[in-house]
């Protein structure tokens, strides 16, 4: 299956391993990756900010990169969840929704159309928090929200489920969100701050060894949290985890 | 009128560390309950749907509901009045209250009042104010303005309360048993009921058939200051309308166990007539909800029934408190009708916010919080109202994210840049993120540099 891989922004420049990871892990699936080289971001953080107008040549430029794609997977929920629900920026032709249509987060794209439930290459005997962004929980809707009254489910938990040793340990609020949402973690820093490092404690009181997600922008942020707490609590990007390539 | 600043104003709420942690603990219990006691409700989603769409549908024939009830509860014996804003409000219960010969009025929990500011404006026609309900009266009593719609002191420790009482009733500011204080503030209020010549309370459903309101409490304290006085006024918005009594069981099941989870509140009065020898008056207050309605993006806002759900979950307003949002409405709900209200006031609000959308999830009727919030970002944005400085880093990061090349002198030299910088310039107090939290250390290489390596320029 042929397959474009989009590295947000922030991944490309400060966790190359995370994309490394992705594209690693759909090789070994059986996928034809390609990754245009001039793509950049998806355009969030203007448009989060209310700045449409900013936002525009962003956009657009993500869709020229991507157009022609049936299938465009990347490692980050809030940004899967821009393109698909939130890319009107830009004008809509049929183009530009098919780029949108076709987006998927990492985790959706392995459980829903690859339909992976094995990873036999994966072993890691850790406790793990899993940490689920509130844009993969309640917009791309990989698991069921603690607040909603409905059968429980988890797609991200259902594939670290398959790999070996892992042991998955829940932190007192499960779904809680932890204080990233963007450029809220500068124009909000106090609460922000305040929400990561709630986050950090709340899963180490779980017992968490490594909190893991789909989401590296939140992982940022609870990371610097943990750096500078001296909290011993290490981050790993899901797909690190179903790769392999983390032990 | 100045802005809002939220987040300093939260950057002092967190500093009073038992405080915050209090407050965040308190309201995250009251969301554990509300999931308990609806998720025990099969139907609880099939019940937001109705409430919902009764909703939508009061308010997309509201002209049509307020004449019926104006009609039916004229002919009950009520005195109905319309009020355009907070300040013909504050004119009519004024008038009313002259020409009674008031001038002590007991009052029952109403955020409308607050929204009119009533009180100070009867305060300086000679009118005393008695908050009744407990928390709105500590709030009357340390001269704060609530920071919760359903738990207006809920940022107060008891021991705040009893310095409060202290300095303002005359207890022993030592004594922080909470028994003692109620029972004080009991003492303090009862008199009032029987000295008073009218009483006050909003409502929370106003019925449309039956010309009747109708008022849900914990404390017993609307029943007294409506029932003693022989002249009781109700100040209701004009988005309380429900069609028919029918529909009032759907909320009457939602509102407790989404504000307190309750199964109900303690006691739920319905007001249809005055009693012999007494009067009721009813208000009904526009005061900018008209607008409201007219607007595409936000008249869903007006569904809102003032449960609390969005605000006890909002983990933002958990951890800075109702006063930081500077307005009459805090938390999700507040961030999307504060604006309306007054947009440059308010314009750090929709900001504060990480649209984590468990606003949306819990509220009973439905209303898309974390949408609107959204939406009024792009508006604060069009309308000139963001900080210049946000507005030029965002001008300037679409600059760079639009073209791959700055885009990739950009990152390649922030990567390298960080490790180079010194760390006071980092970690300084200007540099937000840096302030609590470490910055990502720099990699050796972009993940498009080690591609390039590795797989070659392996583009379409």
């Amino acid at each position: 299956m042929k397959v474009a891989l989009f590295v947000p922004c922030y991944v490309d420049a400060f966790f190359p391993e995370v994309g490394i990871a992705t594209l690693e892990l759909l090789e070994r699936l059986g996928c034809e990756v390609d990754y245009p080289l001039e793509q950049t971001c998806c355009g969030q953080p203007m448009a989060n900010s209310g700045c449409h107008a900013e936002a525009r040549d962003t956009e657009a430029l993500f869709a020229r990169n991507f157009a022609g794609y049936e299938h465009i997977v990347t490692p980050s929920g809030s940004c899967a969840h821009h393109v698909r629900d939130q890319l009107t920026a830009i004008g809509q032709t049929a183009e530009v929704t098919a780029v949108r249509r076709s987006t998927r987060e990492l985790v959706e794209f392995l459980h829903d159309v690859l339909g992976v439930r094995e990873f036999p290459w994966a072993e890691f005997p850790h406790k793990v928090g899993l940490h689920i962004g509130c844009a993969t929980l309640r917009r791309l809707r990989e698991a069921s929200a603690s607040e909603i009254g409905e059968p429980a489910f988890s797609k991200p938990a259902r594939l670290l489920g398959a790999v070996k040793g892992i042991e998955i340990v829940h932190p007192e609020r499960v779904d809680e969100c932890c204080g990233f949402g963007g450029t809220f973690s500068v124009d909000e820093e106090p609460v922000s701050a305040k929400m990561g490092h709630d986050k950090v404690a709340d899963h180490l009181a779980a017992g968490a060894e490594v909190i893991v997600s789909p989401d590296m922008s939140c992982l940022m942020h609870q990371r610097g949290c943990a750096q500078r707490s001296g909290a011993p609590i290490r981050f790993l990007h899901i797909a690190q985890v179903l790769n392999g390539s983390a032990a | 009128m100045s802005r809002v600043d939220h987040a300093e104003a939260s950057s002092r709420f967190i500093e009073a560390k038992d405080h915050a942690e209090f407050h965040d603990k308190r309201l995250w219990d009251l969301r554990k309950k509300r999931d308990a006691e609806t998720q025990a409700i099969p139907e609880w989603e099939e019940l937001r749907s109705l409430a919902s769409a009764i909703k939508e549908h009061t308010l997309s024939h509201l002209g049509d509901y307020l004449v019926e009830f104006e009609r039916n509860a004229t002919a009950n014996g009520m005195v109905v009045h319309w009020a355009r804003d907070a300040a013909e409000h504050n004119q009519v219960v004024y008038e009313i209250l002259q020409a009674h010969g008031v001038t002590t009025l007991v009052k029952s929990k109403s955020m409308l009042t607050d929204e009119c500011e009533m009180r100070p404006f009867l305060a300086n026609r000679g009118i005393e104010t008695m908050e009744t309900d407990l928390g709105e009266r500590i709030q009357q009593l340390d001269d704060e303005p609530p920071s919760h719609i359903v738990v207006p002191a809920v940022h107060k420790l008891r021991g705040d309360v009893a310095e409060v009482f202290g300095r303002t009733i005359g207890t022993d500011p030592g004594n922080s048993d909470v028994a003692y204080l109620a029972e004080s503030q009991r003492r303090q209020t009862r008199p009032y009921y029987l000295k008073a010549e009218a009483g006050m309370t909003g409502a929370n459903f106003a019925i449309a058939e039956t010309g009747s309101f109708v008022v849900c409490t914990n404390e017993g304290n609307a029943d007294l200051g409506a029932n003693l006085p022989s002249l009781h006024i109700a100040s209701i918005g004009i988005e309380k309308l429900l069609p028919k009594l029918e529909h009032l069981g759907v909320f009457v099941r939602m509102l407790s166990r989404s504000a307190l989870g309750s199964p109900i509140t303690q006691i739920t009065s319905h007001f249809r007539a005055p009693r012999p020898d007494s009067e009721i008056h009813v208000v009904l207050v526009d005061n900018g909800r008209s607008d409201r309605l007219g607007m595409d993006d936000f008249w869903y806002s007006l569904k809102c029934i003032r449960c609390g759900a969005c605000m006890n979950t909002c983990p933002v307003y958990r951890r800075s408190g109702g006063l930081s949002y500077g307005a009459t409405y805090s938390g999700p709900i507040g961030v999307i009708i504060d604006p309306t209200f007054n947009l440059r006031k308010y314009s750090s609000l929709p900001f504060a916010s990480t649209l984590n959308g468990s606003c949306t999830s819990v509220c009973p009727v439905k209303i898309d919080i974390h949408e609107q919030i959204y939406k009024w970002r792009q508006i604060i944005a069009e309308r000139h109202q963001l900080p210049m400085v946000k507005k030029e880093a965002m001008r300037l990061a679409g600059k760079v994210l639009s073209s791959p090349r700055l885009y990739r002198a950009a990152v390649e030299a922030a990567a390298a840049g960080i490790e180079k910088l010194p760390r006071s310039l980092v970690y300084n107090p200007f540099n937000a993120w840096g302030r609590q939290r470490e910055v990502p250390a720099a990699p050796a290489q972009t993940f498009r540099q080690w591609y390039l390596k590795h797989r070659r320029g392996g583009s379409r």
